[in-house]
């Protein structure tokens, strides 16, 4: 019994963290219509600068600056920004697949610099040497997790606040503007560019700090966290919630959270000792048709959008509403 | 130096013929398709299949043609492959692209295309295991092109290269000497006037695929020749792929053969500065170059 | 009994379900004659003669050619009943030669070559140039093409579509000159214009549409006297001054 309920307490953080980070591209993606093909870099940005600015010194690479934990997670969110606010100035003005296409890239690239700068990132061996905060306070058994996790929830609960608030602000209805109709918006006078790329960047920051978490949560990150099938993951927590709900969006990585760990542990009791090798596989190709399977048959997601989205060349109540 | 810029050309050479297809669909149904590179896949495994079931026919067909490592068998493989590969193709739009297409936006595609690709890879995983594999087990030995410097060429990668020439040069007469050619190129600048004109836009995009995929097809079987076929190439090759077409200018499929020799040539290049771990940063370092300096590519147009 | 080679019946058509753009619209072209659509702006000039070819929905009415039906025909099959449009604008492939643009136009011709010479012998202009890309040409050389393409499908009817729409006063009067000649030999032209003095000059019959609806419709001399006329436009203009 126990050990089940610590390891619920286990499950719910990490869909926790990976809730907040669906929740980030759910701004991208669900309110602005901005296809991010490289999570896994932001998420990845958060957890290195984080665990490299608050750990301790270690001898095979940079880092061990010690920080107050705070700054140290604000720091990685800060390096997750930085990096989008790059891309997003380099591609936001093209067409719209050359962000998918380069945000696709930076994550290829994230992964490889990780894996090779071994001076910076302790190359594949990963960044050790961190020591999660209050640690000395609680330990690091039962009670920690537990904390732990009503901490991610507390930050889950703050994201999620933010992003209701800022939906319903005139920030949020610009954004849905810009996604409905670009050229009315411009013709409003409104920057879509400089909206997007504001847009971009504040989810790339929150899913930062879903990586920050992620990173502090196992004290340890090392490029085997930043493969791209993280981003798919999260993308189909994202497309099974309903992209622009954000309660969905939440729902979503449980449930695909949820569903991952099932079928791995499903697979590891029942499938033969030859198949073993293959549960990878299994798995990707499972993520891959929910995907697929979601576009087809209910691209509107589990739990649709609540709001009345507009289609184009039809006069809904939406100009009233505004 | 040399030598790198020798593999370069090599390795540009079936860049090239990836992003051909890539720049075309991506032009004809405007959307980044992040599955076109496992249809390299499809084609090399495909390949791999006739190969073996052509050499268990005729022994005839196993032996080697000249100085190449390479057999009757698999000569007419990449035929078939080819003609495999672009079935393929046609049947992945027909089945989940275009009815992606009608329910959703342009980006639900470019998503589609993600999953596709993961399903693609991880089956091709499950059906011919995960480790690589070769056409030929033996050891083909390099020419010495020159002593100093030090420059080899192996025979296959010549034909690889000649080879791929030859297809490009049959597409360039295909594209401004046909009418085919004039229709493939009238519904990527206009496809509402190409109907207009009797042209049929759902045979024409059959058409794209099966030349993508055919091309596809017989890029990945030269990949396979140079390095070896494993189920994650695709995912290797998408983003060289891919900035092959941008630094080409997307839609313009002589710019997507000029960008796959220019990122093939700058990858290996840039070994000679970067540990060569670094290499699969590289296409990613050029597509952000060309963003910066001129988004539209050598040969694309604006166009929103 | 009128030889009609096109009959819209009642048609009601629009780009979304439930906004129609047109409504019960019935219009007939007679052989070998050139008839006119004119209208206000937004009166569905246009989109009469892209749902005449498989271009917009239609959700309600007959549309028969030569007597048969072609009510939910694709666009690229209406060439092969005879039938051939010329859109507005980008009504060329640029990107192609003059030559190459022909013979896309061309390749389900039974005779290219003959019919080749012949639209070179037609437009000697574009005979000239038929190396340069389309993009290069001017507008009126650009709306001969136009015509040039259309004409290639040797169809008995063709659909333009303000063909005068920004030339020069005398590229306009050339292109609808060209188009008056043409039903000279046999072909019969329905044509949307804003034009409306210079096109009535040279139409046999004209149609006024206004806000998706037909108004008034006659032979194009009568109307060019008919008060009416000046009230569809001037009404028009005065409620969206209001």
């Amino acid at each position: 019994m126990i050990g089940f309920i610590s390891y619920l307490v286990f499950f719910s953080t990490v869909a926790a963290i990976l809730a907040i980070a669906v929740l980030g591209l759910n701004l991208q993606w669900g309110n602005t219509g901005l296809f991010n093909g490289g999570i896994v870099a932001s998420f990845g940005a958060g957890a290195y600068g984080t665990l490299i600015l608050g750990g301790t010194p270690q001898d095979g690479h940079l880092g061990g600056f010690e920080l107050f934990y705070p700054l140290a997670l604000a720091g990685g969110m800060a390096f997750a920004g930085g990096l989008a606010w790059v891309v997003g100035r380099l591609t936001l003005r093209l067409r719209h697949d050359y962000l998918a296409i380069a945000t696709f890239g930076v994550a290829v690239a994230f992964e490889n610099v990780m894996r090779n700068a071994t001076g910076v990132t302790g190359g594949a061996q990963g960044i050790r040497g961190f020591e999660r905060p209050l640690q000395n306070l609680l330990g690091s058994g039962f009670s920690y997790n537990l904390v732990f996790l009503v901490a991610v929830l507390a930050f889950l609960a703050l994201v999620y606040v933010f992003l209701e608030r800022l939906t319903v602000s005139p920030f949020g209805r610009l954004l849905r503007a810009i996604r409905e109709d670009e050229t009315a918006a411009r013709s409003l006078g409104k920057s879509p560019d400089r909206v997007r790329l504001a847009a971009f960047v504040t989810g790339s920051v929150i899913i930062g700090l879903a990586g920050g978490l992620y990173g502090t949560f196992y004290a340890f990150v090392s490029p085997q966290d930043v493969l791209p099938i993280l981003t798919f993951q999260i993308w189909a927590m994202l497309i099974v919630g309903g992209a622009g709900n954000n309660r969905g969006a939440m729902a979503g990585a449980f449930l695909i959270w949820g569903a991952w760990t099932f079928s791995g542990w499903a697979l590891s009791r029942f499938a033969p000792v030859e198949a073993q090798l293959y549960t990878g596989s299994i798995q990707f190709v499972l993520i891959g048709m929910v995907i697929v399977g979601m576009l087809l048959w209910r691209p509107q997601g589990l739990f649709p959008e609540r709001l009345v989205v507009s289609q184009p060349g039809v006069d809904t109540g939406n100009k009233q509403r505004d | 130096m040399i030598q790198h810029l020798v593999d370069g050309i090599l390795v540009g050479s079936f860049l090239s013929l990836g992003a051909i297809g890539l720049t075309m669909a991506m032009h004809i149904l405007r959307f980044a398709n992040f599955s076109h590179a496992e249809l390299l896949s499809i084609g090399a495994y495909c390949a791999l299949v006739f190969d073996k079931v052509f050499e268990s026919l005729s022994p005839v067909l196993a032996t080697k043609i000249g100085p190449l490592s390479m057999t009757g068998a698999l000569a007419i493989s990449i035929i078939l492959s080819m003609a495999a590969t672009g079935l393929s193709a046609v049947l992945i739009d027909r089945f989940i692209f275009q009815r992606v297409r009608q329910k959703g936006e342009e980006l639900s595609m470019v998503f589609a295309s993600f999953g596709m690709a993961l399903i693609i890879r991880n089956v091709i995983g499950l059906i011919f295991g995960l480790s690589g594999e070769l056409y030929s087990n033996e050891i083909a030995f390099a020419m010495v092109l020159s002593r100093d410097p030090l420059l080899l060429v192996k025979p296959d990668q010549v034909f690889v290269l000649i080879a791929a020439l030859v297809l490009m040069f049959a597409l360039h007469v295909v594209l401004s000497r046909t009418t085919f050619g004039y229709s493939l190129r009238a519904v990527a600048e206009n496809p509402r006037l190409a109907q207009v004109h009797g042209i049929n836009l759902k045979r024409m995009i059959a058409a794209v695929w099966v030349i993508g995929g055919g091309l596809g097809a017989v890029a990945g079987i030269f990949y396979g020749l140079s390095f070896q076929i494993t189920p994650v190439m695709g995912r290797d090759l998408v983003l060289p792929i891919f900035a092959a077409t941008i630094v080409g200018g997307i839609g313009s499929v002589y710019g997507a053969v000029l960008g796959g020799f220019i990122v093939g040539i700058a990858s290996n290049l840039a070994l000679v500065i970067l540990p060569s771990g670094y290499s699969p940063s590289v296409p990613f370092l050029m597509i952000l170059a060309v963003l910066l300096v001129r988004p539209n590519g050598l040969f694309g147009e604006a166009r929103a | 009994m009128p030889d009609a080679v096109l009959t819209v019946d009642a048609v009601t058509a629009g780009y979304v379900p439930d906004l129609p753009i047109l409504r019960s619209v019935t219009l007939t072209a007679e052989r070998g004659k050139l008839t006119v659509i004119i209208g206000p702006n937004g009166a569905g000039k246009s989109t009469l003669i892209k749902a005449v070819y498989g271009l917009v929905p239609i959700s309600d009415g007959i549309i028969t050619a030569d007597g048969k039906g072609i009510l939910g025909l694709s666009p690229d099959r209406m060439t092969s009943v005879g039938i051939a449009y010329v859109p507005q604008s980008d009504n060329v492939f640029r990107t192609l030669t003059i030559r190459q643009n022909l013979d896309l136009a061309l390749q389900k011709h039974a005779r290219a070559d003959e019919k080749l010479s012949e639209l070179y012998a037609r437009f000697p202009v574009l005979a000239d140039k038929q190396r340069d890309r389309a993009g290069s040409l001017s507008g009126g050389q650009r709306q001969f093409l136009a015509v040039a393409m259309a004409l290639a499908a040797d169809p008995g009817l063709i659909l333009m579509d303000e063909p005068s729409a920004g030339l020069s006063p005398k590229a306009a009067e050339e292109v609808l000159d060209h188009a008056k000649q043409l039903t000279g030999q046999g072909v019969t032209i329905l044509l949307v214009e804003q034009n409306v003095k210079q096109a009535l000059k040279r139409a046999d019959h004209c149609y006024v549409l206004a806000e998706g609806r037909n108004q008034i419709d006659g032979p194009a001399a009568d109307l060019l006297q008919d008060p009416a006329l000046g009230r569809i436009y001037l009404g028009r203009e005065r409620r969206a001054q209001a």
